[in-house]
């Protein structure tokens, strides 16, 4: 880890959330939560089940609006923020979305730049170009004219990733999206992701409950109960409160 | 069989038909695929009001279709927007409301009478010239509207989510979609009738997508469906003196049929 760590910019935060509060009616998710992601940062946010992970990550995306506190994307307020080919998302229905959805890989990858091309914009050969190599870099490129649901669990996951890829972002958010995936398939997730942190300098932002199997993967971890606790180096994590967060994960592991 | 182009309103039937049948798949592989058949025959139900509303006034009963049910639709979504309803039953509230005012429209307008029955179960007789051209106008808007927003649309029927992240105004395109679906269902009454019009929307979608080909391959496939048991349909009925809406849902329906079979047994080899 210290490798990687090096290529950390830190004095570049490109996310910024601060003092954060959400509430679903008189129930609150979130309590002033602020956190700030480095360009180069692979930073794994944890909890279990209900302490709010999900939440939080929707809120830094602007798909949730905060009761209270702000939001700033690459240096700028979110309601501003229009650069939205930035940022790289996989979100949760990567390993649950509608199987039989008549889209091929390809099809699927190419979404990734529509960010990019613009509203009302055809795409072109630069477009197909990026989808290709997107495809490359996760192993898909000789799947791309089958169909997403007909592929296993693990490449469909990294056919979201390659499509999140495709649109050349500099920082990737990912959404617990190991559910429901084998272990194996896991493990090898977990390296590209950390490929792509290290060799592309991609930020990698992973929300997960799947704890142990990240855990030599990220460089940083944020641990959410309600409020969030920072964490310097994942030996840190482990050395404060693997004890207390132990029974969440096992519970986590089992569903 | 070419001496039956000879007729006018037969011409007429076929050209309004196969302009429907080639914009109906447009739009229903979007609804079907976004869960959405449903509200198809809910805006067909609305337009019945829009229709009486027409013939009561004596206005141009298409026109007034259109009117209602760009309304309606416009209604229906931002019902679903406040989430004091669920969808559905946003959609259940609008169906039996608008059949209601329109069985009062028609009994004010003293009942039933043979226009009204054309309306509700299509006949190519009922195509006039003033019909053509409004449906051409509103199919040129829908092809044009689709292919405009074709990614956008695409991406939002796979993952609304991450079409949000992206960036795209998913909010404006939903409205615009039923917008197009409002415009879609007024064009096709004519031919297919209120009452089936749903059927043409989504029955030529979901043989389509039995073939699990490309989403660009499933509405070129879904098109070719729709176009064939349109003109097959129609040809049919004129000759066999049958309904028009009803002969075409049916073969329709038959195509459906047919591809589940062949590709079930497909299937089902290569798992062996």
């Amino acid at each position: 880890m210290p490798l990687a760590a090096a290529a950390v910019d830190h004095r570049d935060n490109i996310i910024e959330v601060s003092h954060a509060s959400f509430s679903y009616g008189a129930r609150e998710i979130l309590s002033d939560v602020s956190l700030a992601v480095h360009r180069g940062d692979y930073l794994g946010i944890v909890g279990g089940n209900g302490a709010g992970k999900t939440t939080l990550l929707r809120i830094t995306l602007g798909l949730l609006k905060p009761s209270s506190g702000a939001v700033r994307l690459f240096g700028q307020d979110i309601s501003a923020f229009r650069q939205w080919f930035r940022i790289g998302y996989v979100p949760q229905k990567a390993t649950s979305f509608d199987e039989n959805f008549p889209a091929t890989v390809e099809e699927v990858v190419l979404m990734g730049r529509f960010a990019r091309r613009g509203l009302l914009r055809r795409l072109g050969r630069q477009d197909r170009a990026q989808a290709e190599l997107a495809l490359e870099r996760v192993g898909l490129l000789p799947q791309r004219g089958r169909l997403i649901g007909d592929l296993s669990g693990g490449q469909q996951q990294r056919v979201f990733i390659a499509r999140a890829l495709a649109g050349e972002p500099e920082v990737l958010f990912l959404d617990e999206p190991t559910v429901g995936v084998e272990q194996a398939v896991k493990d090898e997730f977990y390296r590209l992701l950390r490929r792509l942190n290290e060799e592309l300098r991609l930020t990698v932002v992973l929300v997960t409950h799947d704890i142990e199997r990240m855990a030599h993967q990220a460089m940083h971890v944020a641990c959410v109960d309600r409020t969030l606790f920072f964490h310097e180096s994942l030996d840190d994590y482990f050395r404060k409160t693997h004890a207390e967060i132990h029974p969440h994960e096992r519970r986590g592991q089992e569903a | 069989m070419l001496a039956l182009f000879h007729y006018g309103f037969v011409l007429r039937g076929f050209e309004a038909g196969i302009i429907v049948a080639l914009v109906a798949p447009l739009i229903g592989t979007f609804l079907v695929l976004r869960r959405y058949s449903l509200i198809a025959d809910t805006l067909a139900h609305v337009s019945l009001a829009g229709i009486a509303l027409g013939l009561l006034l004596g206005f141009n009963p298409i026109l007034a279709a259109l009117a209602v049910t760009v309304l309606a639709s416009l209604g229906i979504e931002s019902l679903r927007l406040t989430r004091r309803v669920y969808g559905e039953s946003a959609l259940a509230l609008f169906l039996s409301g608008s059949l209601a005012l329109a069985t009062i429209l028609l009994s004010l307008g003293r009942g039933f009478n043979t226009s009204l029955f054309n309306y509700l179960f299509g006949s190519i007789v009922t195509v006039t010239r003033g019909d053509v051209l409004t449906i051409s106008v509103l199919a040129v808007i829908v092809a044009a509207a689709v292919a405009f927003l074709y990614k956008e649309l695409v991406y939002i029927t796979f993952d609304e989510e991450s079409a949000r992240v992206s960036g795209l105004p998913t909010r404006a395109i939903n409205v615009i979609l039923i917008l197009l679906s409002a415009l879609t269902i007024t064009l096709s009454i004519p031919i297919i009738g209120v009452l089936l019009i749903a059927a043409l929307i989504v029955v030529p979608v979901v043989a389509a997508l039995q073939l699990r080909r490309s989403f660009a391959a499933t509405i070129a496939y879904a098109e070719a469906i729709s176009l064939f048991s349109v003109v097959c349909g129609m040809l049919a009925s004129f000759y066999l003196n049958l309904s028009t809406g009803g002969t075409i849902v049916l073969i329709m329906l038959a195509v459906f049929l047919l591809l589940l079979l062949a590709t079930s047994r497909r299937r089902g080899s290569t798992q062996a």
